[in-house]
């Protein structure tokens, strides 16, 4: 039985400073689904161990009312990684960002001191989740095997800006260069039934583009994107956000399926449509969605 | 735990506190300036003796200049100073007297 | 002696001021008064001239002697030049024992303090005091009590003789030979002078200051000649890049975007959102923010606006350009582009400060309001708002309007984030009370929005409505959940200023500031 919070909604994944304990405090007040504490690229190395105090006591201390609360460690070629995920499950992370995935080892080797520091602080056994940022084009090349790595793996994330320099170029602005990447990792995280997130958008004077790219990642299949400012958290939402077309034609959906099962009819139409069972599962997940967005107000 | 030497963590930015500690004469010399001293001085004092306390430090000089923090801000911030005076930066006995 | 809001009002106050406790927000409607008249002096031959060389003539011209009180206008905000110079004129001059009674006085105005110190000044009446004239009063260096007026109660102490102004200089940003002025066509255009109406009717004597002499007549005037007994032309009256700031950016905060919407979305569903409502806002990130969201409301219900007022800025403006606006009444300019808009548009309209909030007059504008947006330092669990006095009991803000437009208004609506830093803004007790809690209907913050249990009506209109509604005291407990529950300021005995109500009685008193002390 895999973890309970593993599938989620996690559209919104904001990240935060650890060491800014300005905006660690409160960040519940713009309704994300999840935040990303950083302890990696944020904390500059004089003060990583500063971020893990200022960590572990938010963790402990501060409520944030159900949102996730997951935190970016630091990489695996760096002498801080150990003491994070310590603190991570010492505080009762929900889930750990591991930062600069190339394989399912890396995760493997997190996975093992994950479950050591589980049994140190006496956390239940496999509680801490973990997804995996791809920020190489091994990485990204390597979708496959990470998202398989691990019951614990909740999915996968791009990291475009580390990226896009492994792979010579730099953001453009057009998508050009991360099509790729965002193809095999959507198309990875669904052949493992796990989740996939797109990478950062960092212009926020730029909300019309942000707009856009947030709308092609969503229909390319992505659950949800990595943040960097509150302001994108709406946008992101509200795109995410079934229209009541959708959820109309939804509920039929399922209100149908579940009526012609026990019927025993396999295909029929619904607003002259052909529907079949194969449409159940993404005429649920939308009525979720639609739920988890506050639009819903039907009776399933 | 000892202060083995002056080490400082914190910054002075809006809901930090930063807390310096120096080795003391035998006991607790604490010396607190904060923006919120009337409201919270009683409890910004509360927080960083109990700090103190469960990490046994009996004997240091501590300058905390608050800028707002909350409580479990101030904690970091002690603890981070008082483990940096003894140059530990792994293995820290989170859950023990760091909670 | 416990007043209406529940603050103690120390016996020795009220003996020494005269003052009768606040009883209530409407306790003086109907009440009658005679008006005061100043001591005025002739002008009939039509050969002397009003033109003095110096502001130190002018100041020789009106008697000035020790123990007056002379008066100044805000409207040059923080660039104002007015009330040094002619301070330290007086200074020099070697006067002790004034009184100021100004409209409100800022940062700007931070070198008086050394004539507060050497007893040039024992008195300061005032709408507020920021900077360091606040620290100045608040520890204690002020010989006379501060007194904290709202613009409307200061129209009403100078109207009943309250307080007598013997000499008003009025920074003028166009003035003729013959004491014309007016607010705008001159190098430190301020858009408006209401506050200074006042002082130009009830002052015995009544100085021009500026910095740009117009051929007579300088007309339509904001302040006439008829009124004016001598004219001085200086090199600045006040720093324009001061006086009217650019444009504020629309706020990115999402936190105040967010207070800001649900402020619009209470709006709109209240029975005063219709045709021809009436509005005014403040100058804070999240005002701005619900104009510029309510305008777009208004804009795709086809909802105009029949009365803007207030100290007006760029987005009141906009939405009076683009029609959605009848008239726009104002009492102070914000921006350029508010002190562009009165140059331009024949429906945006300068009133004096009795006009707008007077509450001593035979109807004020804000008594026409349906909807103000505040902002606040502190509220209590009893809607009582806090704008003058900091959490660390310094003084540091001002009235303003707030007591005059929430007493107005149909819908008295305080924005303020539920945190600040540390420092909660809904408490159980607000430092200082400066507008009682009666007069304010709605509290939104981050975290919520409470509704006064005297508007059981509002309460009923937002039934249906999907806000994150709670009670007050759910609010303070969230803050204090978070931050922790705070102690009250400790201050030392003396009183040091007086926070009157606009009817002129003592809603509270600040007391003196005093280091904390840790008490075991």
């Amino acid at each position: 039985m895999s973890h309970p919070n593993k599938k989620r909604l996690r559209r919104s994944m904001m990240f935060l400073n650890c060491q800014k304990p300005g905006l660690i405090k409160d960040p519940y007040i713009y309704n994300p689904d999840s935040i990303m504490l950083d302890l990696e690229d944020a904390v500059a190395e004089s003060q990583k161990d500063a971020a893990r105090y200022s960590l572990f006591h938010a963790l402990q201390e501060i409520d944030y009312r159900g949102v996730e609360r997951v935190v970016r460690i630091n990489g695996l070629d760096t002498p801080h990684w150990k003491e994070d995920i310590r603190v991570c499950v010492a505080g009762g992370a929900d889930t750990i960002r591991i930062a600069k995935t190339e394989c399912a080892q890396d995760v493997h080797t997190v996975e093992e001191h994950v479950l050591a520091a589980e049994k140190e602080f006496g956390r239940p056994e496999g509680s801490t989740l973990l997804m995996a940022a791809l920020e190489s084009c091994n990485g990204v090349l390597h979708a496959l095997e990470v998202c398989k790595s691990s019951d614990r793996l909740i999915g996968i994330a791009l990291s475009g800006g580390d990226y896009t320099k492994d792979l010579q170029t730099v953001i453009t602005g057009t998508g050009v260069e991360l099509m790729g990447a965002r193809q095999q990792m959507i198309i990875a995280a669904r052949a493992a039934g796990v989740q996939c997130w797109d990478t950062v958008f960092t212009n926020l004077d730029d909300m019309e583009s942000f707009e856009k790219e947030t709308r092609m990642i969503k229909m390319m299949g992505f659950d949800g994107k990595s943040l960097v400012n509150p302001r994108q958290i709406a946008v992101v939402h509200q795109i995410f956000t079934p229209t009541q077309k959708e959820i109309i034609f939804s509920e039929k959906v399922v209100k149908e399926i579940d009526e012609k099962k026990a019927l025993g009819i396999g295909v029929f139409t619904v607003d002259g449509k052909m529907i079949d069972i194969a449409f159940y599962d993404g005429a649920k997940r939308t009525i979720a969605l639609a739920k988890a967005s506050g639009v819903y107000e039907g009776d399933l | 735990m000892e202060v083995k030497k002056a080490a400082m963590a914190g910054t002075l930015e809006s809901s930090d506190a930063q807390v310096t500690v120096e080795p003391g004469n035998g006991t607790i010399e604490l010396s607190i300036e904060s923006s919120v001293i009337h409201q919270f001085g009683k409890q910004i004092k509360a927080v960083v003796l109990d700090t103190l306390g469960r990490l046994d430090v009996e004997s240091a000089k501590i300058t905390v200049v608050d800028k707002g923090a909350l409580d479990c801000t101030l904690k970091a911030r002690v603890e981070c100073a008082v483990y940096r005076s003894n140059d530990v930066i792994e293995n820290l006995p989170w859950g023990g007297v760091i909670k | 002696m416990i007043n209406a809001v529940g603050r103690e009002i120390p016996e020795e106050v009220l003996k020494a001021t005269g003052k009768e406790p606040f009883k209530g927000a409407y306790a003086y409607d109907n009440y009658e008064y005679t008006k005061a008249a100043p001591k005025a002096r002739t002008m009939m031959d039509p050969k002397r001239s009003k033109m003095v060389e110096s502001i130190h003539e002018a100041l020789v011209k009106c008697e000035i002697k020790d123990g007056m009180t002379i008066s100044f206008h805000h409207h040059f905000r923080e660039g104002d030049y007015v009330v040094n110079m002619v301070m330290e004129e007086i200074h020099n001059m070697g006067i002790k024992n004034l009184t100021i009674c100004a409209s409100s006085l800022g940062k700007a105005n931070d070198p008086i303090v050394a004539y507060i110190e050497d007893g040039t000044i024992v008195g300061i009446q005032s709408s507020g005091v920021r900077g360091k004239i606040g620290e100045a009063i608040s520890t204690g260096k002020l010989k006379d009590l501060a007194i904290m007026r709202s613009h409307g109660g200061r129209v009403r102490a100078v109207e009943s003789g309250e307080v007598q102004i013997d000499i008003a200089f009025i920074g003028a940003p166009t003035c003729d030979e013959y004491g014309n002025m007016r607010a705008n066509g001159g190098k430190s255009d301020c858009g408006v002078l209401s506050y200074a109406m006042v002082d130009a009717q009830y002052a015995n004597r009544v100085v021009a200051i500026t910095d740009c002499l117009v051929p007579f007549p300088n007309i339509p005037a904001s302040i006439s000649m008829t009124n004016v007994d001598f004219v001085c032309v200086v090199d600045e009256i006040g720093n324009p890049a001061k006086i009217a700031t650019g444009a504020a950016k629309p706020t990115t905060d999402v936190r105040k975007i967010m207070m800001a919407d649900y402020c619009t979305q209470f709006v709109i569903n209240t029975p005063y959102f219709k045709d021809g409502f009436s509005y005014q806002t403040g100058v804070g990130g999240a005002s701005i923010a619900s104009t510029i969201s309510l305008g777009k409301i208004m804009e795709e219900r086809g909802i105009r606006m029949g009365l803007g007022l207030g100290g007006i800025t760029t987005p009141m403006c906009d939405l009076l350009a683009k029609g959605l606006v009848n008239k726009l009444v104002d009492t102070q300019d914000f921006d350029m582009g508010a002190i562009e808009s009165i140059k331009t548009n024949p429906n945006h309209i300068e009133i004096s400060a009795s006009e707008y909030a007077d509450p001593f007059n035979k109807g004020a504008y804000v008594n026409k309001l349906d909807f103000v947006i505040l902002a606040s330092l502190e509220v209590d669990v009893n809607f009582n708002c806090n704008v003058v006095v900091g959490s660390d009991g310094m003084i540091t803000g001002a009235q303003g309007g707030h007591p005059d437009t929430a007493a107005g208004a149909k819908c008295t609506i305080v924005i303020a984030p539920l945190l600040q830093g540390r420092i909660p803004a809904i408490c159980s007790n607000v430092t200082t009370v400066t507008t009682p809690g009666e007069t304010v209907d709605v509290v939104i913050t981050d975290y919520g929005i409470a509704i006064n249990p005297r508007r059981q009506d509002l309460i009923a209109c937002m039934k249906d409505v999907k806000l994150p509604f709670c009670t007050i005291e759910e609010l303070r407990d969230k803050a204090y959940a978070i931050v922790g529950e705070p102690s009250p300021v400790q201050f030392g005995d003396r009183v040091v200023g007086v926070i009157e109500g606009r009817d002129g009685t003592i809603m509270d008193v600040v007391r003196e500031i005093k280091e904390y002390e840790f008490r075991d």
